[in-house]
């Protein structure tokens, strides 16, 4: 496969949709498409990224009604089918309150919305969104949430825990994950899961923030680059230069 | 016949609520110190048609269990009734 097709999920109140096509096209140069939500299916694309914002304005709780958007029962098909998902931010928490991601992203413990970039430890190279990274590496990658606290009950905690469904955890500088460098209360730290099958990706952290090599911080490619591999792409010998 | 419906939505107990912590420092600020346990929750009401009151309460548990509480944090209680026409 020498391209694959892409398609970014445009929700009334997402934010983060057209910095996700740039990547995906620009930089990535693959396929890129925007998708309506209104739209029954997500057609033939190879993934879905379901990008910031604040779908439906966060009201009642955030995703909470992106998620009976209409497109949505066709990625919950997708996904359930193997179809590659990415969520980042407000796409982590409609995949949660799509449940094809278990928990829940509360209010930040703080109750301040946060916006800087923090450096995360990959957990596990055992997966398609992170396979070119090492493992216990840190990346840094910015966050910019007001609900990104994770909740789950302690039974699906250790399951995730025990599955290696962890995928990035906030850490300090050196990769010590630490209560200090918990920035919104996330149990265990949670920056990102995967779901069981490991095909659905949840991160509060924007790589497609981090993506442009303008912007000063490429460590989100490692995350896209990894998808692109697993299609079978080859791709730059990652380390891309910061600065 | 038309129902109200009056649904309340709160954290499960089992889950910080720091909007309640900031809520109860501003309460013990007004002076009242001996508040405390101050929860935040969510208050929701609509109108709907149904045949029977078992019918009423089902559309409202269904509505209230998919959309308006997210089970994996939330609680819900609610209170469905009769809307009688032009009284108030």
């Amino acid at each position: 496969m020498s391209r694959i097709k892409i398609g970014v999920v445009v929700f009334p109140g997402s934010n983060c949709d057209h910095d996700a096509h740039y990547v995906a096209s620009t930089i990535l140069r693959q396929d890129a498409q925007l998708l309506w939500h209104k739209d029954g299916s997500v057609g033939d694309v190879d993934v879905v990224i379901l990008p910031g914002g604040f779908s439906y304005g966060d009201y009642l709780r955030c995703g909470a009604i992106a998620r009976f958007s209409p497109i949505m029962k066709d990625v919950i098909r997708f996904a359930k089918n193997g179809g590659v998902v990415i969520g980042i931010c407000n796409g982590f928490q409609i995949l949660t309150e799509a449940g094809l991601l278990p928990g829940v992203l509360l209010r930040n413990k703080s109750l301040r919305f946060i916006c800087r970039t923090v450096p995360l430890r990959v957990e596990t190279t055992a997966t398609r969104f992170t396979n070119k990274c090492t493992k216990g590496e840190v990346l840094r990658i910015p966050i910019a949430h007001g609900d990104g606290n994770y909740f789950a009950d302690d039974d699906t905690l250790q399951q995730l825990e025990d599955n290696g469904q962890i995928v990035f955890r906030y850490c300090d500088e050196h990769g010590n994950v630490t209560p200090e460098a918990n920035p919104n209360g996330s149990r265990n730290n949670i920056a990102g899961i995967v779901n069981d099958q490991g095909n659905v990706l949840g991160m509060m952290p924007h790589p497609e923030r981090a993506s442009d090599s303008i912007l000063r911080l490429t460590d989100g490619l490692k995350v896209f680059y990894s998808v692109l591999e697993s299609f079978g792409i080859s791709v730059p010998n990652t380390t891309v230069v910061s600065e | 016949m038309k129902y109200h419906a009056k649904v309340i939505v709160t954290l499960r107990k089992s889950i910080l609520d720091p909007q309640g912590k900031a809520v109860e420092h501003g309460i013990h600020s007004l002076g009242f110190t001996s508040v405390e346990n101050v929860r935040v929750g969510k208050f929701i009401e609509f109108d709907f048609e149904a045949r029977t009151y078992e019918d009423a309460k089902q559309l409202c548990t269904e509505v209230s269990d998919k959309l308006l509480a997210n089970p994996v944090m939330e609680d819900f209680t609610f209170v469905v009734e009769e809307k009688r026409e032009r009284s108030q």
